[in-house]
């Protein structure tokens, strides 16, 4: 397997998007916008459209269209213009439409916008590559930095406020991370099921942790897992890989779940 | 020097009727002062204007002689917010939680500095959870959970400490160690708390004033100079 260049793409590129996705989808899930993800997905579609449609670069043009609906999503949560869940609704379903609409305006019905929605192994270059990696290091170091003052957002915003802390830009940089994380995910899980990856190792790894701390980091070891593995069965079961990596990462809720009784116990 | 906080003809509405009206309130620095009054009387309310969280729709509210909206030393508020409990699903320890009330002070950016760790090991001790400081936060009881909120607080070193009905879901005798514990620490550190609550019984004997809210302010005094009738909880919640 690891003889073939484009498993080794995808294998480094994977390993950067399953580090990154849950270290993301971390402050999502604990304060339950756990779906924000899937909004941001379903908008960078348009995005996808959108390049097809004008003929530009497809991960950057994704990725611009889904900071926006990122924004706008924060923007209607965080102005009690709609409750979140009705703002989530909003932009979700206008990122689907408008994307269904694009794509098929731009003739565009094919394999390679399967590939978009759903992953594929063989479509990453080294291109890709290397965006993903200076990207997703660059988010990974943002986390690292603001980690606290997430944090104290993610356990009190309305404490954080009254403290001083500049709860609505850190809010803002949370939307742009989980843009870029459905962005430049898009070639090897999929602009719609990378959600899955932001979310169920979060879920996983809080049923074993023991500190906020070690739940963001048992969950990037998990995403890391449930990607390794998830391609390398892809591959020997010619299975689509989004699919199989997020059924993986399914799969680690259970055990985490069984396991975290039987620790508890 | 400027007062702690101070209320200067506040009325304020939530896009209708005035849910408080012609509100004069001057609190001194280090004063212990209960804010009590009926659900609904507009104690959250007032809470929310001294800390500048809304807007008066009429008159002015001050925190230590700037516009509360504007107070550009926020990190001198330790706040306690009402029915402060985690939302969030994953564990959470005692030091975590304490460690977030010192991010504004401490600097956003970065690890937390030595200096940072000592002020929340120390505020983890003065409410007593040393022993309990790395345990998930959610295996404590009630009155263990508010004394970590109360560390957090007061990991921002403040100058003002506000607490929003910190007895909800406490039982009485964790409202009486919760009082006393509020005496020693206002008494050691000497600053101002606000402690605002439905019912002062457990702060009674331990503050200096007592501000009772209904619509506005109809008592500002001693509590040993409260007419009787007010110690009757039923009029209370009236």
């Amino acid at each position: 397997m690891l003889e073939l260049e484009f498993m080794r793409l995808a294998l480094a590129t994977g390993a950067v998007i399953g580090v990154l996705a849950p270290a993301v989808g971390f402050f999502l899930v604990q304060r339950r916008l756990s779906l924000i993800g899937d909004g941001i997905g379903h908008v960078a579609f348009a995005g996808v459209a959108l390049a097809y449609l004008a003929d530009l670069p497809v991960i950057a043009t994704a990725l611009a269209v889904a900071i926006v609906g990122a924004l706008a999503i924060e923007w209607l949560r965080a102005s009690g213009t709609a409750a979140a869940d009705q703002a989530l609704a909003i932009v979700f379903y206008v990122g689907i439409a408008a994307g269904v609409v694009g794509v098929s305006l731009a003739g565009a019905l094919d394999v390679q916008l399967f590939s978009f929605l759903f992953g594929s192994i063989l479509t990453t270059t080294r291109m890709d590559f290397v965006t993903v990696a200076l990207l997703g290091a660059g988010a990974l170091v943002i986390i690292a930095l603001l980690y606290r003052a997430l944090v104290a957002v993610t356990l009190d915003e309305e404490g954080a406020r009254v403290a001083g802390v500049p709860v609505a830009a850190l809010n803002v940089t949370t939307a742009v991370l989980a843009a870029l994380t459905v962005a430049i995910s898009m070639r090897i899980v999929g602009i719609l099921l990378i959600a899955a990856l932001m979310v169920l190792p979060v879920i996983a790894a809080s049923r074993l942790a023991w500190s906020m701390r070690s739940t963001i980091l048992l969950a990037m070891a998990i995403g890391l897992g449930s990607v390794l593995s998830g391609l390398t069965a892809a591959y020997y079961g010619d299975l689509p890989p989004g699919g199989t990596i997020v059924l993986v990462a399914a799969a680690a809720v259970l055990v985490a779940a069984g396991a975290g009784r039987v620790i508890r116990a | 020097m400027p007062l702690a906080v101070e209320l200067r003809g506040v009325s304020f509405g939530y896009d209708g009727p005035l849910v408080l009206r012609d509100v004069d309130l001057a609190i001194e620095r280090a004063e212990f002062v209960a804010v009590a009054g009926p659900n609904g009387g507009g104690k959250t309310t007032l809470v929310r204007l001294i800390l500048g969280l809304e807007e008066p729709t009429q008159g002015e509210a001050l925190l230590f002689g700037e516009r509360a909206t504007r107070f550009s030393q926020r990190s001198r508020i330790g706040y306690l917010a009402q029915r402060a409990q985690l939302g969030v699903d994953a564990p959470v320890t005692v030091r975590e939680v304490v460690s977030a009330g010192r991010v504004a002070a401490g600097g956003l950016i970065g690890r937390a500095t030595r200096g940072d760790r000592t002020i929340v090991a120390e505020a983890i001790e003065r409410v007593g959870l040393a022993p309990l400081a790395d345990r998930p936060i959610k295996r404590l009881s009630g009155g263990q959970q508010q004394r970590a909120f109360i560390a957090k607080a007061l990991a921002t070193q403040p100058s003002l400490l506000v607490l929003d009905e910190p007895t909800t879901g406490v039982d009485v005798e964790a409202q009486e160690a919760l009082a006393a514990l509020l005496d020693e620490l206002h008494r050691q550190l000497e600053v101002t708390v606000l402690y605002v609550s439905h019912e002062f019984g457990a702060v009674e004997r331990f503050v200096e004033r007592l501000v009772l809210v209904r619509g506005t302010i109809v008592f500002d005094g001693s509590p040993s100079d409260l007419p009787q009738i007010w110690h009757d909880p039923s009029h209370a919640h009236a």
